[in-house]
């Protein structure tokens, strides 16, 4: 497998760094997503590997204090330029959450969300569409004698393929996911893996984990994240130190921080 | 194949038992307990009388005048009173909250807790508006007096019961929309972050997912709002609702509503013949008002009900 990518990236992300407030979150991020790859974010808590996450598809701009600096690159849009619409924005770069967070609303209603916000569908396409996008997340089988029931009714990994089935039903380009396993039990946890294997052929994926083993198993690249600590006023800022083929991270890593990470001796 | 450890520590069945079972009374827990029951009762006791002596004093006057009681008019004997004009005035008061102080004071908890910045100028606006739950209710009568029955005259016609809807509309707006605030706040981060994650507007994910979760403590806020708008009479004096005669109902005379009422025959003397006088008319008008309350607080739980039903997905 090359190093270098075939094809131009989906995102190009040049010197990026975040502030909340005063504190700096996480500084200088130069990295480039390829298409149809999954991208792994790894590193301790801290590290501002979400806070990349949420740059990506403009989720921080709910965060009054969150100030982006730097360049984020989406097909050649400068996804900070004020003329960039951030619905749309977040309409083809979804996102999906650590904690399952389906509506209190019925499976279908759900899943059907998204698509009645982008426009008008019969009813026949509807039915389709949400049919189509619970197969995707191997949820069809579990869920289809009870699309009226109440979502919250589901066990957790199935709110979780749900909420992944919510987020395809809008038929985005690029999937973040912030730690989408972590509340989830080893066999939910392996089908969420399995499922985003099965999808990664359409869809360009991101993903944030505390699982080195996760990232190991799923990702095609990895971006290890650390901290460094300002001696001065004793905060830490994210860095990103290494970003290369899984592979190579997790065998021959060329920093010794990613290496001591990856062999845990350290985290 | 007992667990081997180099721990001096051992536990014997005995001890267990001793350390986690209760030996003796804790003074203070029970004395903690009495106290908290009889803060109950007190509350419970007062409330009881209250009721028990307006009913008992309301009975009289009730049974002279039947159902003629809520639909004759107020006049000068406390025996053929009847508090139509007062229930006109009260129905009217909880109607103009209804439709101006609730879509007002969700609007502005929505802008304050959605949209608005959170910076030095949206707290100071908050902390006013907290400030504003506390003035009292004459202070609304005044205001109520000099801008919506002074200066709007050409909208309300006077002391009408619209300009006395628009004075109690205004006092109870801070309730409204801290009850609002704090239901608002309350709505899950996850469900936000699930709507923006799909591309959904701030508007829409308000309106799809905020408003329907916060529900049920929005009414709670209308709730008490709407009890409180029923009974007060002070900024009622201050705009002028009358107690006298008043042979006409209408929304651009003269008004009066039960709170009003209630306060004026009360401090009307009894004949002392053993007939129905004022202090029986002011009871009755004070049951009716209950009954009043309660009825729309019936109607706000049902409605809370099914919105908290609504919360987990049927």
């Amino acid at each position: 497998m090359a190093n270098e990518m075939s094809e131009s990236p989906v995102f190009a992300v040049k010197d990026l760094s975040v502030k909340y407030g005063e504190f700096r979150a996480v500084r200088d991020v130069t990295l480039d997503i390829g298409q149809h790859q999954i991208t792994a974010f790894i590193g301790p808590s801290g590290c501002g590997k979400t806070t990349v996450l949420r740059c990506l598809n403009r989720m921080n701009d709910f965060i009054d204090s969150a100030k982006v600096e730097g360049l984020v690159d989406y097909h050649g849009v400068d996804l900070y330029n004020s003329e960039v619409n951030p619905n749309e924005v977040r309409r083809r770069i979804g996102m999906v959450f650590q904690k399952p967070n389906p509506f209190p609303k019925s499976i279908f209603d759900n899943v059907a969300y998204g698509p009645r916000l982008v426009g008008k569908m019969s009813k026949s396409d509807l039915n389709d569409l949400v049919e189509k996008s619970l197969r995707r997340a191997a949820l069809w089988d579990e869920v289809k004698d009870r699309l009226k029931a109440s979502a919250l009714g589901l066990s957790g990994g199935q709110q979780q393929r749900l909420c992944i089935a919510r987020c395809i039903a809008v038929e985005p380009d690029v999937i973040l996911m912030d730690e989408p396993c972590s509340a989830l039990d080893p066999i939910a946890t392996t089908r969420i893996e399995d499922l985003m294997q099965e999808i990664k052929k359409d869809y360009t994926i991101i993903i944030v984990t505390h699982n080195m083993q996760q990232a190991a198993r799923v990702s095609d690249r990895t971006a290890f994240f650390t901290t460094e600590v300002n001696t001065q006023s004793d905060r830490r800022t994210g860095v990103m130190v290494e970003f290369d083929l899984t592979e190579k991270i997790f065998s021959v890593p060329s920093d010794e921080r990613t290496e001591a990470y990856v062999t845990g001796r350290f985290g | 194949m007992a667990i081997v450890t180099d721990s001096q520590r051992s536990v014997t069945r005995s001890e267990v038992h001793q350390a986690i079972t209760r030996q003796n009374k804790h003074i203070p827990t029970i004395a903690l307990g009495v106290a908290l029951l009889v803060a109950v009762s007190f509350t419970l006791l007062t409330l009881f009388a209250l009721l028990a002596r307006i009913i008992t004093q309301a009975i009289p006057a009730l049974t002279e005048k039947g159902s003629g009681f809520l639909t004759d008019t107020i006049g000068s004997e406390a025996s053929k009173v009847g508090i139509w004009p007062g229930l006109f005035g009260s129905f009217g008061i909880g109607l103009g909250v209804l439709v101006i102080a609730v879509p007002l004071g969700v609007g502005a908890a929505i802008y304050l807790e959605e949209y608005a910045k959170k910076n030095a100028m949206t707290r100071f606006i908050i902390v006013n508006i907290r400030n504003l739950a506390g003035v009292p209710a004459v202070i609304y009568g005044v205001l109520g007096l000099i801008i919506f029955v002074g200066w709007l005259k050409p909208v309300t016609n006077g002391g009408t019961v619209i300009a006395a809807a628009l004075t109690l509309a205004i006092l109870v707006l801070p309730v409204v929309i801290i009850t609002s605030m704090e239901a608002i706040r309350a709505v899950p981060l996850g469900l936000r972050d699930a709507g923006y994650g799909i591309g959904a507007s701030r508007w829409e994910v308000t309106r799809d997912h905020v408003i329907p979760y916060a529900m049920p403590g929005i009414l709670t806020g209308t709730v008490l709002a709407l009890a409180r708008a029923l009974g007060e009479a002070a900024p009622l004096i201050m705009i002028g609702a009358i107690t006298g005669l008043l042979p006409e109902t209408s929304l651009s005379g003269k008004f009066t509503a039960i709170p009003m009422l209630i306060y004026s025959w009360s401090g009307r003397p009894d004949s002392g013949d053993g007939g129905v006088g004022w202090s029986n008319a002011a009871a009755a008008a004070g049951l009716v008002l209950l009954v009043l309350v309660l009825a729309f607080n019936v109607v706000g739980i049902l409605l809370r009900n099914h919105f908290e039903a609504k919360r987990v997905g049927t």
